[in-house]
């Protein structure tokens, strides 16, 4: 009788709000739930889709960028949107892929960090994050297959180690360690080809910054579902970056300064590809 | 067969009152005081991880005495609590009020109809933009629940610290003031008229909520604990 007391307490002792929200209120997560009536197959609904995020590391950090448009088929959904979120105090994540389910993963995840340095009184190692995302995206999977995919990207500054890390993601949750840089989202190719280009080991963040709005600049230009910086409406790419100190978000007068460089370049060059 | 003697509900009561009361008298005081730059929570514990304060939500802290056990169940379930309705909702909708009246329920409901008991007593924090704003909620081991001002002391010696810290309270006073005003309070008095030698940082557990958490930290969590290093300096 007292073991198997002792038992339950055991087994109900968590530090995970996502499996607190599994077995008390299952209807709040936002992956755990079969879409109605098969429809599925014959024609996918339209929603909104969240393009592309390019991450890389530079001297001392990562850096996270994410472009401002959701697509809706050949429809601009949003121009306003922002893909790159900060996990916590040393972590960032960026989201590709159905931006509803994919929001609200971010803010699950979110809390999942913040309730378990609240209830161990300790912040999860990076490694122990990354994994927690993972097993949301698998946790996602039947949504996936029936065509709401997340796909996200994760950086972080591990304290343990002192330096900042990459990590990225399959639909199925598979997560592997990305080294110098990576890219997720339908302007992946073209981003990835720029970053080839640009990135080199030890760059200060203001390159890295540069760098990460020049290859999204590039990736607005060859993939319609991404969008470029948009002078017009004052619209730059979300763009965060984390070092010892921290998860710190690049302030709009920064990246302004940035695209209007990566565009006056391109402009005074005048080349056509 | 043994015959079941006849206790009215009175000293039913009352017996478990007692009980809960005794429990808590044994333990250390904690202190919360509201003061002009947010909330300072001080309690004397000399183990450096086993919490007596703790942090609820973005604005909201909890302090307790009593049975480590009891309370941090109670805290845990808290943290839960202020979790579920932050992600259902938003953040803003989680307050102190709501914390504070599911805790009364949860330790009224144990009072009346568990074995024992819970042997704790409970303070709720919720650090506002302004004083005036500040909630400061008590609640006992019977579940009732008290709507406080300026501060909140619990514990073994509460009414001697109470009457110490009365004594020196203000509106105005900052961090480092409300700490030592604190400090003052628990420290046990001496006999005669030697001054009691001060607690050492290290038999400390002090946490604040800050109230302009947003513009000097750049966090919405304005909870804040503080290490033996930090204690030193704030008391400098």
């Amino acid at each position: 009788m007292q073991e198997s007391t002792a038992n339950q307490v055991a087994a109900n002792a968590t530090s995970s709000f996502t499996e607190h929200l599994l077995r008390d209120r299952p209807e709040l997560l936002p992956f755990n739930r079969s879409l109605q009536g098969g429809a599925s197959a014959a024609a996918p609904i339209q929603v909104p889709h969240a393009t592309t995020i390019v991450a890389m590391s530079y001297g001392g950090g990562v850096l996270m960028a994410g472009d401002r448009r959701a697509t809706m088929g050949n429809v601009i959904a949003s121009r306003h949107i922002e893909k790159v979120f900060p996990a916590d105090h040393f972590s960032v994540l960026g989201i590709a892929g159905t931006a509803g389910i994919a929001i609200d993963l971010t803010r699950l995840f979110q809390v999942e960090l913040e309730h378990y340095e609240k209830i161990e009184g300790t912040q999860l190692s990076l490694e122990g994050k990354a994994n927690r995302l993972g097993a949301m995206i698998r946790g996602n999977l039947p949504m996936a297959l029936q065509g709401l995919a997340v796909v996200p990207l994760f950086a972080g500054f591990d304290t343990s180690a002192g330096v900042g890390r990459l990590f990225s993601y399959d639909v199925t949750g598979g997560r592997y360690e990305e080294h110098e840089h990576h890219t997720v989202g339908s302007g992946s190719v073209f981003a990835r080809g720029a970053l080839k280009k640009l990135w080199r080991p030890n760059l200060t963040a203001a390159e890295a910054l540069s760098v990460a709005v020049e290859s999204l600049y590039d990736a607005a230009d060859d993939d319609s579902a991404t969008g470029g910086p948009d002078t017009v409406r004052q619209l730059w790419p979300v763009v965060y970056t984390v070092d010892r100190t921290g998860a710190r978000r690049v302030p709009e007068a920064e990246l302004a300064a940035a695209s209007r460089n990566v565009i006056e370049a391109r402009t005074v060059a005048g080349r056509e590809a | 067969m043994t015959q079941q003697f006849y206790v009215s509900p009175e000293q039913l009561m009352k017996d478990r009152a007692d009980f809960a009361r005794k429990g808590i008298a044994r333990g250390r005081s904690v202190v919360v005081i509201s003061c002009a730059d947010g909330i300072a929570l001080v309690a004397e514990n000399p183990s450096p991880s086993l919490h007596k304060i703790g942090e609820i939500y973005d604005k909201i802290a909890f302090a307790a005495v009593g049975k480590y056990n009891e309370f941090e169940s109670l805290r845990q379930a808290g943290v839960r609590y202020a979790d579920v309705r932050g992600y259902s909702y938003d953040r803003e909708d989680v307050t102190a009020r709501g914390l504070a009246s599911v805790y009364a329920q949860s330790l009224g409901a144990v009072f009346t109809a568990e074995q024992k008991p819970f042997e704790v007593e409970l303070a709720v924090a919720e650090v506002g933009s302004t004083q005036a704003e500040d909630h400061l909620y008590r609640l006992t081991f019977d579940g009732s629940i008290a709507d406080e001002h300026s501060f909140v002391v619990m514990g073994g010696q509460a009414e001697k610290v109470s009457s110490a810290i009365d004594a020196g309270w203000q509106a105005s006073l900052g961090f480092a003031d409300a700490v030592r005003l604190a400090l003052k309070g628990l420290t046990p008095a001496r006999e005669g008229d030697q001054p009691a030698p001060a607690l050492p940082p290290s038999a400390l557990e002090v946490a604040v909520l800050d109230r302009l958490s947003e513009s000097a930290r750049g966090s919405r969590r304005a909870f804040r604990r503080l290490n033996d290093a930090d204690i030193t300096a704030l008391l400098a």
